[in-house]
């Protein structure tokens, strides 16, 4: 058993063995203090591949465009927060870049790189770095905010012109499914278990 | 020692990245963490100050993200502006009141919402507040998990902006509106992970002892 403090009321308490796909929780607070995800190293590698994949297309192809008397018109990710940059709004520009471009594509790539590195323990101690990255990018990579925001556009714009979603519009849904199974089927705990200590050392097991 | 004990009581502080418990040698100054190597806090630092600080800066940004215009359409015919709360009547009015009520719910309300709710734990915190503690826990939970979706409002801007420019016909430029908008969702995000909610919990050590 795993002695913690949860991490919202800092209360200690001891972890049960979980069954697969089980959860504990703070007993005073309600916080899920851990999981216990039934393959959390193949599984969520295989998701953040195929993000990889959905984010590349995502980016790369039109997500959509619109035509009104004889005009077309289409956009990007990147050439919408190109459009921001150009009309003056660099500041917002740059938050929205970081937000739909920066942020997911350092949690999918600090994700591929954490999940290859631990296959082999003791994984080398710049896992530990990347893991803080990686957390410290989840809450501001703003994918699913992002598509609905895409949507109210085009309703809005349907009144005036015809849209038509792009390939880049079916890639960008794969991708708001795919990041958070990435987050659902990982275990952090796991590669703290499998990550060398910041003095080079691998106390495995019992030390924990 | 009650059945309740915090893991300061204990002597122990809990890493913020990778939650190893440790018993550091001096109170006063915790060092890293053996394990994954990041500064150790007993609490995060000045949380109730900077979490103000920013709180405060995101209210004054929320009065010119509400008056000032997100966008500003240019047509053959003259040119129209339009803050946040017009784009929610313009879809209303267009009939499509499901997605004014979403765009309703993730601009106006949810940062308001967040503003007195972290506004009111702060200050529930600093009276040393013993009540409703699992309630208020869940409060700042809720704010966590909900605050990015604000976001929404300044996506359906960028795209809209990216995709409406066929001039001479019709072009739609951002407004001075979306800056400010953008900071008070940045600004309150920053200020819900400044502020630490086991802080709740410290003020509430007395209640702990009479329930346990």
């Amino acid at each position: 058993m795993d002695t913690v403090a949860c991490p919202a009321c800092d209360l200690l308490q001891r972890i049960p063995p979980l069954p697969y796909g089980g959860k504990a929780r703070c007993a005073r607070c309600g916080q899920v203090l851990a999981g216990r995800p039934s393959d959390p190293l193949d599984r969520p590698l295989a998701f953040a591949l195929a993000a990889l994949v959905a984010f590349v297309v995502a980016n790369t192809s039109p997500l959509m465009g619109l035509s009104a008397v004889g005009r077309q018109a289409s956009t990007t990710i990147i050439g919408g927060t190109w459009q921001m940059w150009q009309q003056g709004r660099d500041v917002t520009a740059v938050i929205v870049g970081f937000c739909v471009v920066l942020a997911p594509a350092a949690y999918i790539v600090f994700m591929l790189a954490i999940l290859l590195a631990v296959r082999r323990p003791p994984a080398p101690h710049w896992v530990a770095e990347l893991l803080r990255w990686a957390e410290f990018m989840r809450p501001w990579s703003m994918m699913e905010v992002m598509l609905l925001g895409i949507l109210v556009a085009l309703i809005k714009i349907a009144e005036l012109a015809t849209v038509l979603p792009g390939v880049g519009m079916y890639a960008l849904g794969a991708l708001v499914l795919l990041l958070p199974a990435i987050t659902v089927s990982f275990d952090p705990d796991e590669i703290w278990r499998r990550v060398e200590w910041a003095d080079g050392s691998f106390p495995a097991g019992g030390a924990r | 020692m009650t059945a309740a004990t915090s893991a300061a009581q204990a002597g122990l502080v809990a890493c913020e990245t990778c939650r190893l418990l440790s018993r550091p040698a001096r109170a006063a100054d915790p060092g890293h963490c053996a394990r994954c190597g990041a500064r150790l806090e007993w609490r995060r630092p000045h949380s109730v100050q900077y979490a103000w600080a920013l709180l405060i800066a995101a209210a004054i940004c929320y009065i010119p993200a509400n008056l000032l215009p997100v966008l500003r359409t240019n047509t053959l015919t003259g040119s129209d502006t339009d803050t946040i709360m017009s784009g929610v009547v313009f879809l209303y009015t267009s009939g499509s009141w499901p997605l004014a009520l979403i765009v309703l719910v993730a601009s106006v309300m949810i940062p308001l919402g967040k503003l007195v709710a972290l506004a009111y734990l702060l200050i529930s915190v600093q009276r040393g507040s013993d009540a409703s503690l699992r309630d208020r826990t869940r409060l700042y939970r809720m704010i966590e998990f909900i605050g990015r979706w604000s976001m929404l409002d300044v996506f359906v801007d960028t795209f809209t902006v990216a995709l409406v420019q066929l001039d001479p016909l019709m072009s739609v430029q951002p407004g001075p509106g979306v800056v400010f908008f953008m900071a008070v969702v940045v600004l309150t995000m920053l200020a819900v992970a400044a502020f630490d909610p086991r802080l709740i919990w410290d003020a509430g050590r007395g209640w702990e002892d009479q329930h346990a």
